[in-house]
């Protein structure tokens, strides 16, 4: 392949579709309520694999400043509810100990 | 401008800023990256206009590198991003009355990170709200990819994977909060977490699969704990 644009529209389509769908036809469903609380419950599960997904698919030797960078900032929004502070604080962690180790 | 309007757009771009801050360089890795695995200028940056989707636009990379066919290319990133349906199905009960105009546009924004602000501020999705998070977030990715393509060796490695693990910490600091409300979202974020580690230790389902699969058993199982006890609203 020499021209990717074909790819890359194809790309957006098949990413685009499973983001708006859901929006356009959900909003307009009566749901029951076990169906409300599966979609209430995504928000919890999916940010978790993701955490998980993140440490798990990172570097063996990087991963001390990954898991230290990501409690930290957990620990800090725990206590203090303060996101952007929350972040800046574990990406320092991370760096600091990826760059001392 | 009303002064409500005015509340929530400060609100989001506050929210936003998190986003900036880990997208830029992310998306700047993207931009160096796709650089030297071959593609034009126009080619990356249209990539992060038209897909932004993080995670496919770097396995994009890999598969071109990989030598694997468009047809493949274009079925392993709907996999990968086939989460986002539920994400999005999850915000979009969530959204105001004021959004339902500019849903194709809301929808084109859902991204991992988006969704987890959004959908950790649910009663505050207004539209200025959720058009000023959407937008700083597309805006970062996309300057970062331009910026990572014409000058991105300018940033230090270590560095570099630091602020793309600040993603994570993003994900910690939205998450954690929650338990204070209720014991359950702990509880639900341990099981999810340990059927996703479960999922990628067998190795049995590719990339993609292994998040959706593990999204729909966590919530299910979700449903099945706590589904008798609970009231609707929380």
């Amino acid at each position: 392949m020499n021209n990717y644009i074909p790819v890359i529209i194809g790309m957006a389509l098949v990413t685009y579709l499973p983001r708006y769908l859901p929006m356009r036809f959900l909003r307009n469903i009566k749901l029951s309520k076990r169906a409300m609380l599966f979609l209430q419950y995504i928000p919890y599960t999916s940010l978790s694999i993701l955490i998980v997904r993140g440490i798990l698919s990172t570097e063996l030797s990087l991963m001390p400043g990954a898991i230290a960078g990501i409690s930290v900032a957990g620990l800090v929004a725990y206590w203090k509810s303060n996101l952007v502070l929350s972040v800046f604080l574990g990406i320092i962690v991370s760096f600091v100990i990826i760059s001392f180790s | 401008m009303t002064t409500d309007t005015k509340l929530h757009i400060k609100e989001g771009f506050l929210l936003g800023i998190p986003l900036v801050l880990g997208y830029f360089p992310i998306a700047m890795a993207f931009g160096l990256m796709s650089k030297n695995t071959g593609l034009s200028f126009t080619e990356t940056w249209f990539s992060s206009l038209f897909v932004y989707a993080g995670a496919s636009q770097f396995m994009f990379l890999d598969l071109i590198r990989a030598d694997v066919s468009a047809g493949g290319i274009i079925l392993a990133t709907f996999l990968l991003n086939l989460r986002h349906l539920m994400m999005s199905a999850s915000v979009s009960v969530n959204l105001k009355k004021s959004c339902e105009k500019y849903l194709p546009l809301i929808g084109f924004g859902i991204t991992d990170e988006s969704f987890s602000v959004l959908s950790f501020n649910k009663e505050k999705l207004h539209l200025p709200f959720v058009l000023v998070i959407i937008s700083m977030a597309y805006l970062a990715w996309v300057a970062g990819t331009i910026m990572g393509y014409l000058v991105g060796e300018i940033i230090p490695p270590t560095l570099q994977t630091s602020l793309s693990l600040g993603l994570y910490a993003l994900f910690a600091a939205l998450l954690f909060p929650s338990f204070k409300v209720s014991n359950k979202f702990l509880i639900l974020s341990i099981i999810s977490g340990i059927i996703y580690a479960s999922i990628y230790y067998m190795g049995i389902l590719t990339a993609g699969w292994d998040i959706i699969v593990a999204i729909l058993i966590g919530s299910m199982v979700g449903v099945i704990i706590f589904g008798k006890e609970e009231d609707l609203d929380e």
